[in-house]
């Protein structure tokens, strides 16, 4: 395994010989690995090789699946996030989540949807609310599009518009992180392209981390990728060096086709 | 997606491989047309070329596809970038041998005997050159490759003796001066050969393991 470092970067994210167990089942094995800061990660691997449930892992999403387990240490600037002192929710405040499909609440507001994260926390203050609605709508590219029926239901949006919707959501609350599953893959090419020149912009700003199906989209968007494969972290390298050079053979036989 | 993939990449390199030969056939026939004083043989050679130009576009065409529709990566993207890079080193290989074999004719019309060098030593290094960088690329032998691009220093020094000898030849009987510079051009093509044969050697290095060897010398 090599768990060469991307550059000199700070490290935002690190889990050492983090395991998640389904029952007596490991499905992901001893992965240790490093979170370079506003930076992409891209972990790319066959369908249940555990890059999902790694992902999961990073934001104790696993606390919701019964019978799951995790074991070894997740840390977040240092800190263990799953230290029982801390809370779920402050985590997943830090480290936020964009699923496969978007996940608008339909017929709540577009307005209501980016900043109900906010409201379920407390926050009521008008200015504030419509501050943050704003830039994260802004950071999310949709602004412009929605500007003037910030009161229409989300549901009316196209598929990448509400995709876009819910990154704005995960952004109102100035996440750390933002975990990405998957988040183009029920959009059709032109949204696909718009959530990638998206993450270009948005890494300035977050760390981010992106698993994906897409190779391609792997390489194009991302600064580091890890390779997976039943549920061992088999590669984790600069981008460039994984998709012209990888230093593992399995790396090289999975991402040209030769299995998976 | 990838099973085409490998398809397209073997019919390729089969095709490359022919490729291959027959610029190597051109080059021992261009050199043999010199040895044997054989102008059949050094037409064959001139009239062949166009068959290596058409060969060299049409694989160039055909890399350009496969990148374009599979986006390969790691080896199979490391393959058709030096293919590319290849194809166009041994066109231009392909064209100094019809260099040589226009000296050739020109050796023959003269009818004159080679009055200052025997340069067997230097054609024999510079078709080993060839044969063995691409050898290197069938086999993918990294130390065959590496062999080649040390081989070019000697071929470069020959290449020296050859121009010195040509001048102190001409010295003597400056009215020499076609036959020797018929000579010359031809040293000068086998020279240029060589530098084809490393090149093609540096890229065989770099689709086995992703190191660029360029300008370490």
């Amino acid at each position: 395994m090599n768990n060469e470092p991307s550059n000199e970067n700070k490290i935002r994210l690190e889990t050492i010989d983090l395991s998640v167990f389904y029952g007596q089942n490991p499905g992901v094995k001893n992965v240790s690995l490093q979170i370079f800061d506003k930076q992409v990660t891209a972990f790319i691997g066959p369908s249940g090789c555990g890059k999902t449930t790694f992902l999961r892992a990073l934001n104790r999403m696993h606390d919701l699946t019964r019978g799951a387990r995790v074991t070894g240490k997740a840390l977040i600037d240092g800190t263990d996030i799953y230290d029982p002192k801390i809370d779920p929710v402050t985590i997943r405040r830090k480290i936020g989540m964009v699923f496969q499909k978007p996940t608008p609440f339909p017929t709540m507001s577009i307005y209501d949807n980016v900043v109900a994260g906010l409201k379920l926390v407390g926050i009521k203050n008008k200015s504030l609310l419509d501050e943050v609605c704003e830039r994260s709508l802004r950071q999310s590219a949709l602004w412009e599009e929605v500007k003037d029926r910030l009161k229409t239901p989300g549901g009316s949006l196209s598929g990448g518009q509400q995709q876009r919707l819910s990154i704005a959501r995960a952004l109102a609350v100035e996440p750390e992180v933002l975990l990405m599953d998957e988040p183009t893959s029920s959009l059709d090419p032109q949204s696909t392209n718009r959530i990638e020149e998206l993450i270009g912009e948005l890494k300035h700003q977050v760390t981010i981390i992106i698993v994906t199906h897409n190779m391609q989209q792997a390489s194009r968007v991302s600064d580091n990728t890890a390779f997976f494969y039943i549920g061992n972290l088999i590669e984790f390298n600069k981008t460039t060096k994984i998709f012209t050079n990888p230093d593992q053979k399995r790396t090289e036989e999975y991402i040209t086709g030769q299995f998976g | 997606m990838s099973k085409y993939l490998q398809a397209e990449l073997i019919r390729l390199k089969k095709r490359f491989y022919e490729y291959c030969a027959l610029v190597e056939e051109d080059v021992r026939n261009a050199v043999r047309s010199v040895y044997e004083n054989d102008k059949e043989l050094a037409m064959q050679v001139i009239e062949k070329d166009n068959d290596i130009d058409r060969l060299e576009i049409e694989i160039e065409e055909e890399c350009l596809k496969l990148l374009a529709l599979y986006q390969p990566v790691a080896i199979d993207l490391r393959f058709i970038i030096s293919m590319l890079k290849i194809n166009s080193d041994l066109e231009r290989i392909g064209d100094l041998a019809v260099n040589i074999a226009e000296r050739s004719v020109r050796i023959i019309e003269l009818d004159q005997k080679n009055p200052v060098f025997d340069f067997t030593l230097m054609c024999e290094r510079s078709l080993l050159m060839v044969k063995n960088s691409i050898d290197a690329l069938i086999e993918l032998d990294e130390k065959k490759a590496e062999a080649v691009m040390e081989a070019d220093e000697e071929i470069d020094e020959l290449h020296k003796n050859v121009f010195k000898k040509v001048g102190d030849a001409l010295k003597d009987k400056p009215n020499s001066f076609e036959i020797l510079s018929q000579y010359l051009t031809i040293s000068r093509a086998l020279e240029r050969i060589g530098d084809h044969a490393t090149n093609i050697a540096e890229d065989v290095v770099y689709m086995i393991n992703g190191t660029i060897v360029r300008h370490q010398g």
